[in-house]
């Protein structure tokens, strides 16, 4: 009993941090129409960047937070810039801002390889929060139960930019439809720097959160990007609550899939992605087609 | 101007005589086996990637899932030989099976097309990369499948590097000679009608999934056989073949070189291979000047380097010739 | 037999009726005009006829032949041919290349990877012909990209002629020409023989009124008024649908 107890808080974990990954994802397929294949490695180096501040850079320890809040501002920025440099000169060429994002991918790779080498990085669980919860006789880490805290508080403050703000407003008219939203004078392509910094900064910031449990290792952004493909494309592109409840069900689809079905493991992670491709390409929650 | 285009056309010929003389007596010139082998891997890549440049630059379809398909072939080889058939069996299975994963491909990745089908593509790569990595009792997962023996056709053991080339420019020659006449061919115009104007080319009467479907099944074929050369070469096939980054690979091939064209995949298998194998000896982070030079080319010179440079001589002899004439 | 018989053809789109119980009935070597204010649905109509879009309810028939079911890749076979609006040619290709890619389309021809699609001679023929029709076969070899709008209105034409159909639709041909240009146009689309049935959609009334025979007038995908030149004309309906009143 234990055991499924266990294997449930761990897949909702899980689902807590793919939501953190993939919501910045979905947001930027959602709006620029293009799968951002560079979304894994902003997702390790926000991971590199992270433990690199935590455990202390230049005789400089920072706390874990402000250490995660510096990796999410460096990641945010080096979206920024491959944006405003790269993809801008594509306009409207989403087949070559997709190869963009995959030559992106290699170079950040290999970056990342360069400044940290081969070893992987452990991340120490912050203070506080290294403890475990107790309920009956079933034992919870504090820190994976954090994870899905901070996953929801993510999601509400993020629900509050889309539905609350001009931003936001802006954003999900961009999603609807970019043509319009231009001629009602939103400065789209403006529109798509803040979008791709914010959807990088989120995945830097999946990154560092989740250093403590899956660690920092060269190979990282490979395991990731497919898995937020999956969410994204299961719960819709562009949709919030798509990403949301897509995450929970990749969770449990991936965690109970290791521990049931290993041989099948990843066929039962994509086999839905591509059922849904084929069946219902706009997915659960999409607002249009991929 | 007919007399630049017939200079134009023999300058060609000239050039393409010089060049097959060179790959025909390259173990000659080509100081050290470690070169021919270089030579041979830069072939049958390029039997690769001319394959799927048949659905890139050809049909207007990317594909980030090929390496999957190219998987197929290499472990199906690989795991008749391990079960004791021999080669000529082994490589009548795998393109068999090669063929028979295209086909289902073809039919679940045609309902799409533009990012759609990239999507799809991605996803059955993975598919099929989760499967060499997690099915171990199949595949052996991580550890892979050895192949010791390299087959040895009318007595001649491809174990020697020189014969292993020679058998591999055979094949590069039979691929090259089967997608030009494929191009010039009233179904590659067809073909690259769908490319061009798909909507249209249905109002004029054309079966547009159909064109796309054998074109898929042609891709498939220099897939399989290029697989084949592949995991003869390496002795080993690993679920890292089949990887995402192993299909990112191969479209660089294509779309560094130039899609569309038959030069380009062959010269984008150059780079490729070359920055792999010969500049990784002194840039240890080669992966990063590949993808640098990815992003270069599709943000600088989108139609490739082989048009791209031909444009550029092209443009500079006009220069020339008008510096010339007063 | 009449060419062309469209009979109580229905599409929404959800909760928006695009066409509603249109009936058409073009004799055979008849030159019929639709027309209408914009987004009364002529354009949906000729995509419903070439199957584009697939009917709600109701039937099309060719030659007496229904095809309602028939796939829109199929209908060029059966002898219909169609222009388009925006014209969306192979920018990339020669005019003699497209005019072939036309004539490859019915060929069976196109499904041959071996032959050399130069050396077609039966293609390159016809096609050669169908531009003498259009006056354009003096400038076969010339790239598409290096024409002028009016001349890839005419190639349009000329790779609609060169499939022979017996069903020729225009939509809005003459949209975007010069005066000179239209003239041109208009000498082609003249030149067509009887055995070729129009049916042609057009909003410039100074061409399209000496084109037609018959005129159909549409709106809200809706036919309001039929019948010839003069009947259509003085219809206190037409000027209701074009000045609303």
């Amino acid at each position: 009993m234990s055991f499924w107890l266990v294997l449930t808080v761990n897949s909702i974990t899980f689902g807590g941090l793919l939501f953190l990954l993939s919501a910045g994802f979905s947001l930027i397929f959602g709006l620029m129409r293009i799968p951002n294949l560079t979304h894994g490695s902003l997702f390790m180096l926000g991971a590199y960047v992270g433990a690199t501040f935590a455990a202390g850079l230049a005789g400089m320890q920072m706390n874990f937070w402000l250490a995660a809040v510096v990796a999410t501002l460096t990641v945010a920025f080096a979206g920024a810039l491959a944006e405003r440099l790269l993809l801008r000169r594509l306009p409207g060429d989403q087949l070559a801002q997709v190869l963009v994002t995959l030559g992106l991918s290699f170079m950040a790779a290999d970056f990342c390889l360069l400044i940290w080498g081969g070893d992987p990085l452990s991340v120490a669980t912050p203070d506080g929060l290294q403890g475990f919860a107790r309920f009956g006789t079933v034992v919870f880490p504090l820190y994976r139960l954090a994870i899905i805290v901070i996953a929801v508080v993510v999601a509400i403050a993020l629900w509050l930019m889309l539905e609350r703000t001009r931003l936001g407003a802006m954003i999900r008219a961009g999603v609807d439809d970019p043509d319009m939203a231009r001629v009602v004078g939103i400065r789209v392509s403006q529109l798509f720097t803040i979008v791709f910094a914010l959807g990088a900064g989120l995945a830097g910031f999946a990154g560092i959160i989740g250093g403590p449990i899956l660690s920092v290792y060269p190979g990282l952004d490979q395991d990731m990007l497919p898995l937020a493909l999956v969410v994204v494309i299961l719960g819709g592109t562009g949709s919030l609550l798509g990403s949301f409840v897509g995450s929970i069900i990749v969770g449990f689809i991936y965690n109970f899939g290791q521990a049931l079905l290993p041989e099948l493991a990843y066929f039962v992670l994509f086999m839905p992605m591509l059922l849904v491709l084929l069946l219902r390409p706009q997915g659960l929650f999409g607002r249009h087609v991929p | 101007m007919n007399g630049t285009m017939n200079r134009d056309m023999a300058g060609r010929i000239f050039a393409i005589v010089v060049a097959f003389g060179a790959l025909l007596t390259l173990p000659y010139w080509m100081h050290g086996i470690y070169y021919v082998n270089v030579a041979s891997q830069i072939l049958f890549y390029a039997v690769f990637a001319l394959g799927l440049n048949v659905l890139v630059g050809y049909g207007g379809l990317v594909s980030l899932g090929h390496a999957g398909l190219f998987g197929v072939s290499a472990y199906a080889t690989g795991y008749m030989l391990q079960l004791g058939y021999g080669h000529s069996l082994a490589i009548v299975v795998a393109i068999a099976m090669g063929l028979a994963s295209m086909a289902i491909y073809a039919v679940l990745s045609l309902r799409s097309t533009g990012i759609g089908f990239i999507m799809i593509t991605l996803a059955l790569g993975e598919i099929l990369w989760g499967l060499a990595y997690r099915w171990i009792s199949l595949t052996g997962g991580d550890n892979g499948i050895n192949v010791p023996t390299r087959p040895s056709p009318f007595g001649y053991s491809m174990t020697n590097a020189t014969v292993f080339y020679y058998v591999t420019l055979t094949v590069f020659a039979i691929a090259i000679a089967l997608c030009w006449i494929f191009v010039r061919s009233p179904f590659g115009a067809a073909l690259r009608g769908t490319r061009d104007q798909p909507r249209r080319m249905n109002a004029l009467g054309y079966h547009v999934w159909a064109i796309r479907f054998w074109a898929c099944l042609f891709s498939g074929l220099l897939t399989a056989v290029s697989a084949i050369l592949f995991v003869y070469y390496t002795q080993f096939i690993s679920p890292q073949t089949l990887a995402l980054t192993s299909s990112a690979e191969v479209l660089l091939m294509v779309i560094s070189g130039g899609p569309g064209t038959l030069l380009g995949p062959i010269f984008g298998a150059g780079l490729v291979v070359v920055v792999k194998n010969v500049v990784s000896a002194f840039i240890e982070r080669w992966n990063f000047l590949l993808g640098a030079i990815f992003v270069a080319i599709v943000i600088l010179m989108p139609e490739g380097l082989v048009p791209g440079s031909v444009r550029l001589w092209r443009l500079a002899m006009r220069q020339r010739r008008k510096r010339a004439a007063p | 037999m009449s060419a062309l018989t469209v009979s109580n053809l229905c599409k929404s789109f959800g909760g928006l009726h695009v066409t509603t119980n249109v009936n058409l009935d073009v004799e055979p070597g008849e030159r019929r005009l639709i027309i209408g204010p914009n987004g009364a649905g002529k354009t949906t109509l000729f995509n419903l006829i070439t199957g584009e879009l697939t009917p709600d309810s109701g039937s099309i028939k060719l030659f007496g032949e229904d095809i309602t079911r028939t796939a829109s890749r199929r209908r060029p076979h059966l002898g219909m041919a169609r222009t388009y609006q925006i014209i969306t040619l192979f920018a990339r290709d020669s005019i003699i290349h497209n005019v072939s890619l036309a004539l490859l389309g019915l060929s069976p021809a196109r499904w041959n990877p071996i032959s050399n699609m130069r050396h077609q001679g039966h293609l390159i023929e016809q096609g050669l012909a169908a531009l003498e029709r259009v006056g354009l076969a003096h400038i076969a070899e010339r790239p598409l990209s290096q024409t002028s709008y009016g001349e890839r209105r005419r190639v349009e034409i000329a790779m609609a002629l060169a499939q022979n159909p017996k069903l020729l639709l225009l939509d809005e041909p003459f949209a975007g020409l010069s005066i000179d240009e239209r003239q041109d146009v208009h000498k082609c689309l003249m030149a067509i023989p009887r055995d070729v049935t129009m049916v042609m959609i057009e909003h410039n009334m100074d061409v399209a009124l000496e084109f037609a025979e018959r005129i159909t007038l549409l709106h809200f995908g809706q036919v309001i008024v039929e019948g010839n030149r003069a009947e259509v004309v003085d219809n206190p309906r037409t000027r209701e649908v074009y000045l609303g009143h």
